[in-house]
């Protein structure tokens, strides 16, 4: 297979978003118009960006191509290898639903809202993200990163007139360009080392640098990819951003944007640096499970469900991390079998995560679409007038919580046999850590678990608690279907990972010089398997073929007994009350109160309760009750820190006078400093 | 193939026909413990028989969510007792999922559960689902460091291969980190089971209730297929306890000479883990609701230090 067809294909995708960026905006006056435009050519360019990608991983050996630019170490080049092909897959898949779901969501923007703006946002958005996955040019990168937040800035801020948006906005702005600061730090030392700002020079350049500039390098890069994947403690952006945005932005800045971050520690820790020291993997292991724990113990006491969504963002990326730093430290000690296995692991939640949460976040939109609140204590009962949404959203809550067959279970699983071989294979006391993290993986999925009950159920059953929630009615088709298609991803991943596997053989190829795949399949094709010493099995589609058979008798023995006995419909039991309504349901807070009450050292709540009465302290005429949670990262590391900048800030008021004699002198004092640091070189 | 299928059958009909026999065991044992009579060991099939030939009450605000719960719960527990070892080695399913597979499948069940709790909008149901929620989550750590411990020994998170290697060293009990494992896997076997001290079975109360309160609402048939499945939970939980820690009797191969007499030694080590269980419902009081966590805690370094003792000893 030659490289014409890829290079075609990967451009053609390109110029289709650029295409739709600045046709839509040539649009703008004509709503419908840029519409149709924004999504059909986004449709267009994920399609042929999800081909592209599925060329590269089938072609195996990379593809490059390189224009030069004429200004020096800056070069158009990219590189299609395993990995970039990868991620490009993850972008297309939720891609593809969104485009087909904002046919329809964006219609309630028409004459309101410039979808012709949008769309140009949207497009370069995915242009940026296509190109920051393809990118074999330090700068190009960077300027494709830069891009990217600047362009998830303004779908961000989309709701401007809300002051809580603008204020998530600058946020997201300010965190952005730190990780972005941090990157080109990181960056500066592989250039300085290697004299080219190639990735492909860089591998060679790291083996050269002093120890303390690796550390340097790999704390420069993990905090940089670190704050745009949102983890703990530089996660506080993400809950705030991306709630605010538009619902299809929301999925795919939860989807994938957060999976750049992920994406760099890949090409940069295994590929560029060549493998970080150990201690450098066992950092990216704790800090995965620090943040999945927190995450979803956060996510438990939020009833904003898009908020929440963002925060169950936070415990992904958290599992993601266990896998890579997992991989980070196998490949150290010297098992490129395991490390792969942890890659695959890694990899694969990653691809799954874009897909089940993208799907859930559409779902969140379906029902913002609908009953115009975000909150879930005015939501109930919406599984009857919306019930394609529901059944939706419950196969995403299914796959985010780890259960099987869907998918998310299958990479948690790997994850797990992959923790459990880290106890066998690392010598001294720090293999004790891994049970240990798959411990707390396992706290992680049962309280995702409980987090989900809790949404589906508050959200899509029982009774409405609210007047639009009464009122609800299903979303239009197309977004039904950009919904479906994602549910169908969650389904075929889950139950056909043994014929998806050999995706990942040449990114480990690449990586890592192993290939797995042959290794965790047996059974005729049918089971996976862990592929090691401490291996373990198991059958997604068997387990859901068992289930289907095993519930097939019980169903019939209902139906006898239906038929012989009867049923029939009833009021719920209401302890003799007249009537059950809505205000005797369970809320969503009510729900999270006995893990509020057990957390409490973490959460710190505070409750007020205020009550007026009128003549007996029994019978309150009105009662207003408050209940939160301290936002303790919030409180106690970034207040701090924002009043010690404004201090620092004021301080260093007294040299800018506003005296031009004494910038002046500033500038003469800098040029001789300058001068005198260019004569001693 | 045909030779999964029989052995599926087999073990089918035997998780069936064993787990309400063992939950009337437990309940006129803990009677005779009470000095009272107590209903007798038949007592859970006539109730399942009963509530089979009743008609049905569906609660006017249930959705289908409602109706597929009682199927979900009824078919991971069957599916998880086919994973697991009972009179032999080998599990009929065990290549199809491990521990693992059979934790999360538990999951899956109690997800449905605890959504069809929350669908009928009663205030019991919401309560109950979240309690019942909130024990699990917390009881999960626990479980898994104690099967981590022993999934380690055994190289193998697959249920049948650690049977194997654990019939070959049937005294391995005796070592301390199998001895603080059991301990941390009992305490959550009361914990996920609904017993006393953590949930009450015989309660209809609703501050103590946690699993009735959430299958308040349902009624004949379906409620027939929770309660089964619960007792199915229940045997498959105790069969995970006394098949991995006391390998005793277990047969390797499917003569009619070794698996009935591995039937005979499983009962009989069922029989007494079940005494267990009934002297630990009968001399305990429930705790309070809040003090359970602590209990769980407990178990969680139980398997902490389990986990570590395999280093030393």
């Amino acid at each position: 297979m030659n490289t014409l067809p890829l290079g075609m294909i990967f451009a053609l995708s390109v110029a289709a978003y650029l295409a739709g960026a600045f046709a839509s905006l040539a649009c703008w006056r004509k709503p419908a118009l840029a519409r149709y435009i924004c999504c059909s050519a986004a449709l267009a360019g994920a399609a042929l960006g999800g081909l592209a990608a599925v060329l590269g991983i089938l072609r195996g050996t990379p593809v490059a191509w390189s224009v030069p630019s004429g200004i020096p170490l800056f070069a158009y080049s990219f590189s299609y290898d395993a990995l970039a092909g990868f991620f490009n897959l993850a972008l297309a898949i939720p891609v593809v639903a969104v485009s087909i779901y904002s046919f329809g969501y964006l219609k309630e923007f028409e004459g309101k809202r410039n979808i012709g703006f949008f769309g140009f946002l949207f497009h370069l958005l995915l242009l940026s993200l296509t190109i920051a996955f393809t990118a074999a040019n330090a700068f190009l990168f960077l300027i494709a990163w830069e891009v990217m937040a600047l362009a998830a800035y303004g779908l961000v801020t989309f709701y401007h007139e809300d002051r809580e948006t603008r204020r998530a906005g600058l946020l997201y702005v300010i965190m952005a360009h730190i990780d972005a600061g941090c990157l080109l730090l990181g960056f500066g030392l592989l250039i300085q080392a290697s004299g080219s700002a190639e990735f492909a020079s860089f591998n060679k350049a790291a083996m050269q640098l002093s120890s303390s500039q690796q550390t340097a390098a790999f704390v420069l890069f993990f905090l940089g990819f670190g704050i745009k994947a949102g983890v703990i403690p530089f996660h506080i952006w993400l809950p705030a951003a991306h709630p605010v945005a538009p619902s299809n932005v929301s999925a795919l800045l939860s989807g994938i944007v957060i999976k750049t971050g992920i994406y760099g520690m890949t090409r940069i820790f295994l590929d560029s640096l060549g493998g970080v020291p150990s201690w450098a993997g066992l950092l990216v292991l704790i800090v995965g499970v620090v943040s999945a724990v927190l995450g979803v113990l956060y996510a438990l006491m939020e009833h904003d469900l898009k908020r929440l969504l963002a925060y169950h963002s936070i415990e992904n990326i958290g599992i993601i991390l266990m896998g890579l730093g997992a991989a980070l430290i196998f490949r150290v000690a010297g098992h490129p079998m395991l490390a792969a296995v942890a890659l695959v692991a890694a990899m694969f939640h990653t691809l799954n995560h874009a897909i089940f949460k993208s799907l859930l976040f559409l779902g969140a939109g379906s029902v913002l679409h609908s009953t115009g609140t975000r909150n879930m204590e005015e939501m109930g009962g919406l599984i009857r007038p919306m019930p394609v949404t529901a059944f939706c959203f419950l196969m995403g809550a299914i796959a985010i919580s780890g259960l099987p067959p869907l998918n998310g279970f299958v990479s948690e699983w790997l994850t797990y046999q992959t923790l459990l071989a880290g106890f066998g294979a690392i010598g001294g006391l720090t293999r004790i850590l891994f049970p240990l993290a798959g411990s707390m993986l396992a706290l992680t999925g049962a309280l995702a678990a409980a987090c989900f009950v809790k949404a589906f159920a508050i959200t899509f059953l029982a009774l409405p608690r609210g007047a639009e929630s009464r009122n609800a009615h299903e979303a239009p088709r197309t977004m039904l279907i950009g919904m479906g298609w994602l549910t169908l991803a969650c389904a075929a991943l889950g139950l056909g990972v043994t014929w998806f596997l050999p995706v990942f053989d040449a990114m480990t190829e690449q990586l890592l010089g192993q290939q797995v795949s042959a290794h965790l399949v047996t059974g005729h094709g049918l089971v996976l398997s862990a592929g090691m010493r401490t291996s373990g099995t198991v059958s997604p589609v068997v387990i859901a073929v068992g289930l289907m058979l095993l519930v097939l008798p019980a169903a019939l023995l209902v139906a006898i007994g239906v038929r012989r006995f009867g049923r029939k419909r009833g009021p719920v039991w209401d302890c003799g009350l007249p009537g059950l309504s809505a205000e005797n349901e369970y809320t969503a807070t009510a729900f999270s109160k006995a893990l509020r009450m057990i957390f409490s050292v973490l959460y710190k709540p505070r409750r007020e309760i205020q009550a007026v009465f009128d003549v007996s302290p029994y019978f309150p005429k009105e009662i207003r009750f408050e209940s939160g949670i301290e936002p303790t990262f919030e409180k106690r590391l970034y207040a701090p820190l924002q009043e010690f900048i404004f201090r620092f800030s004021s301080r260093m008021r007294t040299i800018q006078a506003g005296s031009i004699h004494a910038y002046l002198a500033y500038i003469f004092v800098t040029l001789v400093l300058l001068l005198l640091f260019g004569v001693r070189k | 193939m045909t030779e999964v299928l029989t052995n599926s059958a087999l073990q089918l009909v035997l998780l069936l026909l064993v787990a309400p026999l063992l939950s009337g065991m437990i309940k006129t044992l803990k009677a005779r413990l009470q000095t009272r009579c107590g209903p007798g060991i038949l007592q859970s099939y006539r109730d399942i028989l009963k509530l089979l030939r009743k008609g049905m009450v569906i609660p006017e605000t249930a959705s289908w969510i409602f109706s597929a719960a009682p199927y979900m719960v009824f078919g991971t527990a069957t599916l998880v007792g086919l994973m697991i070892p009972m009179t032999t080695t080998r599990a009929p399913l065990s290549l199809f999922g491990g521990v693992l597979a059979v934790v999360y499948l538990l999951a899956l069940g109690r997800f449905f559960l605890a959504l069809g709790g929350l669908d009928t909008g009663s205030s019991f149901g919401g309560l109950g689902s979240s309690r019942e929620m909130t024990i699990s989550a917390i009881a999960e750590p626990a479980m898994m460091l104690a099967i981590f411990t022993v999934a380690l020994g055994a190289n193998s998170t697959n249920l049948s291969e650690m049977a194997r290697i654990a019939v070959t060293q049937s005294w391995r009990f005796l070592a301390p980190s199998q001895m603080l494992a059991f301990a941390a896997l009992f305490i959550v076997l009361i914990a996920e089971t609904g017993r006393i001290p953590v949930d009450n079975p015989a309660t209809h109360l609703e501050l103590t209730m946690i699993h009735e309160a959430m299958i308040l609402e349902y009624s004949g048939p379906y409620l027939a297929l929770i309660e089964w499945a619960s007792s199915i939970k229940q045997l498959v939980l105790m069969t995970l306890l006394v098949n991995t820690f006391f390998p005793f009797g277990l047969s390797s191969d499917w003569t009619v000479r070794t698996v009935g007499l591995g039937l005979v030694f499983y009962l009989a080590k069922l029989l007494l883990l079940a005494c267990l269980v009934v002297l630990v419902e009968t001399t305990n009081a429930k705790l309070r609701l809040f003090r359970v966590p602590e209990l769980l805690m407990v178990a969680f370094i139980l398997g902490a230090l389990a986990l570590i003792s395999t280093f030393l000893f």
